[in-house]
């Protein structure tokens, strides 16, 4: 007699069922719990205590410019001098830190998601499963993305409000090198794209400890450039309202001059020499030598100021430009990231 | 079916080749070993079959025709890596959890039910298990995906003997229970002679022999004789490793059927020496005169 064993009938639970994208937030919540928790939460515990100095900055504030309606009295210069002192310390400080908020979450949230895999070995574990590799890669970069991102996003509109009252004191515009980028959506897309640089150093160096290192070069790298590269934003205008440029007391609504330059009879190129002496006119320390206004001193011998600037009113078409490049680098590297994921492997 | 079919599958890592030249099919139902000196290209074998990497040269296809790394290669093949890699940081029941995310198909009644059966507690991190137990934990995983064709890299040799003997047990009762072909490296040979009924021998990057463990030990055989007539012997048959004592010399010689010389003594080989002629033999110390003949093809080697 022969007795045939069967393999037994593979029950429901084991049979062939479609594993969908949602089953990567579970995976992605549980590997990175650590970063899906810390980054908010430490931003959340910066932003509580940015509201209760806030508050106390703001109360200075409202007492300084209303003992300031009259100016040369002794309770503004006293309150002005303690503002400076105390409040604008924090100020300054804090906002010095935010310019390196981004690439701390792009180089200790981005860097270790595929570095820490492949320095463990663990890819070989991950990427071996019925999930795939690609879609496995694209979840977890868009779920820690979208994460970090909207983190970030929610606490610089706290530092904004916090910042409100040191833009008039301490004679800055929103369009300032450092205020511009804390603020809007561009520090948001600021982080997003630090992030992206530290997934893709990561997976290019298989390695956590010198992608930090390379995410944190490359990224203060781009971003001063990209001090340089506002200024070239399409959004200039050119006036010769003297208006624009010609002003002695500083207003937060100043624009950005970019340039000025000065043109004679017929639109052409001004006589240096007569521009000189009509600046000569209006000495930088001490009273100007003539009645008149410089515009209208350089309206006598014909010359025309212009300026090329940008208002304040362009800050948002400005913010949209810079998440909107920023947006489209995160994209392409993280793209690049998937290739090498798909492409690199061991 | 064949499980792993390679056809003139190369692996170049700079300018070292780590596998050149491979063609090879292993048939399903077997316990195939994977035996080579480390640096052999056992690795590399394995990762372009499970489609972590990428041949340079040839193609290399699993569970009867399907791409390396495909979506029925990925829902047919279990790899366990070598040294077991698990999430350190994740309990026992996250890795389960997590594998049962991952894949299309997971028995999780029987991975609750075997880590019971192993004493790994579910609350346990990974990373705290002794080496056994993370080994039978990725094991265990692998299983529980209800997988075609098992991939093991190694897995062995991180653990103690009686490790190694529960392990091989588990991979004996998942054969036997569900049918699943099984493809296991090794370094060293001791440990599978008895388990495996499948050989493939890697050294230097290049496949050295290749077929089922019967037909290689039916095939091969021991030849004893004078040292003078040596020469004109090897001549006429195909020698895989010829050593000489003073008077005497011994060839091993793969092929039943050609004629023993007069005067010639006949052995029948253990897997053991077998395997030892075929590693020592390419670019070994090559006793003048002598040709050495190297197998590349698998079909050769079993006719």
């Amino acid at each position: 007699m022969t007795v045939l064993t069967m393999p037994a009938q593979p029950s429901q639970d084991t049979a062939l069922r479609p594993v969908p994208w949602r089953r990567m937030v579970w995976v992605t919540w549980r590997q990175h719990r650590p970063t899906l928790i810390s980054v908010p939460v430490v931003l959340g515990a910066v932003a509580v205590f940015l509201l209760i100095a806030g508050l106390k900055i703001h109360h200075d504030y409202a007492v300084l410019t209303t003992a300031c309606h009259s100016p040369s009295s002794n309770a503004c210069g006293n309150l002005n001098s303690a503002f400076n002192s105390t409040d604008w310390t924090i100020g300054n400080t804090l906002n010095i830190l935010m310019q390196f908020v981004p690439v701390l979450i792009g180089a200790f949230a981005g860097a270790p998601v595929l570095a820490r895999e492949l320095e463990t070995g663990t890819y070989r574990y991950a990427w071996t499963q019925g999930f795939g590799r690609t879609r496995w890669t694209v979840a977890k970069l868009v779920l820690i993305g979208v994460t970090v991102t909207a983190a970030a996003g929610a606490f610089s509109q706290v530092f904004t409000w916090f910042y409100r009252p040191f833009l008039a004191q301490e004679d800055l515009t929103v369009l300032n090198a450092t205020v511009f980028d804390t603020r809007g959506i561009s520090f948001a897309a600021w982080t997003l794209a630090a992030f992206a640089i530290g997934v893709f150093f990561g997976m290019l160096f298989r390695r956590i400890v010198p992608a930090m290192a390379v995410t944190l070069g490359v990224y203060l790298g781009l971003a001063l450039a990209t001090w340089g590269l506002r200024a070239h934003y399409p959004v200039a205008l050119v006036s010769n309202n003297p208006g624009i440029g010609g002003l002695d007391s500083f207003n937060v609504h100043d624009p950005w001059i970019l340039s000025t330059w000065f043109t004679g009879a017929g639109g052409k190129p001004a006589n240096q020499s007569v521009v000189n002496q009509v600046f000569a006119l209006f000495p930088h320390n001490g009273a100007p030598r003539v009645k008149e206004t410089l515009a209208q001193a350089f309206a006598q011998h014909g010359i025309t100021e212009w300026w090329r600037y940008i208002p304040v009113s362009r800050f948002w078409p400005m913010q949209f430009i810079e998440a909107g490049w920023l947006l489209v680098l995160s994209v392409l590297l993280m793209a690049a990231t998937v290739w090498l994921v798909r492409r690199r492997a061991a | 079916m064949n499980v792993i079919e390679t056809s003139g599958l190369g692996k170049r890592y700079g300018h070292t080749w780590a596998l050149r030249e491979c063609t090879l099919a292993v048939p399903a139902g077997h316990l195939a070993a994977l035996v080579g000196p480390n640096g052999a290209g056992k690795t590399t074998l394995m990762n372009m079959s499970v489609g972590l990497a990428v041949p340079t040269a040839g193609t290399a296809t699993v569970l009867g025709g399907q791409r390396a790394g495909s979506q029925a290669a990925l829902d047919g093949i279990a790899f366990v890596a070598q040294d077991a890699p698990v999430y350190k940081n994740l309990s026992a029941g996250d890795m389960l959890h997590l594998t049962r995310n991952l894949n299309r198909r997971f028995d999780r009644r029987y991975a609750r039910a075997r880590l019971d059966e192993l004493g790994i507690p579910l609350k346990k991190k990974a990373g705290k298990l002794s080496g056994g137990q993370q080994a039978q934990l990725a094991l265990t995983l692998a299983l529980a995906r209800r997988p075609r064709l098992l991939i093991l890299d190694e897995p062995l040799a991180m653990l103690d003997p009686l490790a190694r003997q529960d392990f091989m047990a588990t991979v004996l009762t998942a054969m036997a229970d569900d049918g699943v072909s099984v493809l296991l490296s090794s370094h060293a040979l001791a440990e599978l002679e008895r388990v495996a009924d499948y050989l493939i021998v890697l050294s230097r990057g290049e496949l050295q022999v290749a077929g089922e463990v019967d037909d290689l030990l039916a095939t091969h055989r021991l030849l004893t004789g004078p040292a003078a007539e040596a020469d004109s012997c090897a001549r006429r048959l195909r020698v895989i490793e010829a050593k000489r004592a003073q008077a005497q010399a011994h060839l091993l010689v793969n092929g039943a059927a050609d004629p023993v010389p007069p005067g010639w003594e006949v052995h029948s080989v253990t897997l053991q020496e077998l395997v030892m002629a075929y590693l020592r033999a390419p670019g070994g110390a090559e006793p003048p005169g002598l040709s050495l003949v190297r197998l590349t093809e698998p079909s050769e080697v079993s006719r």
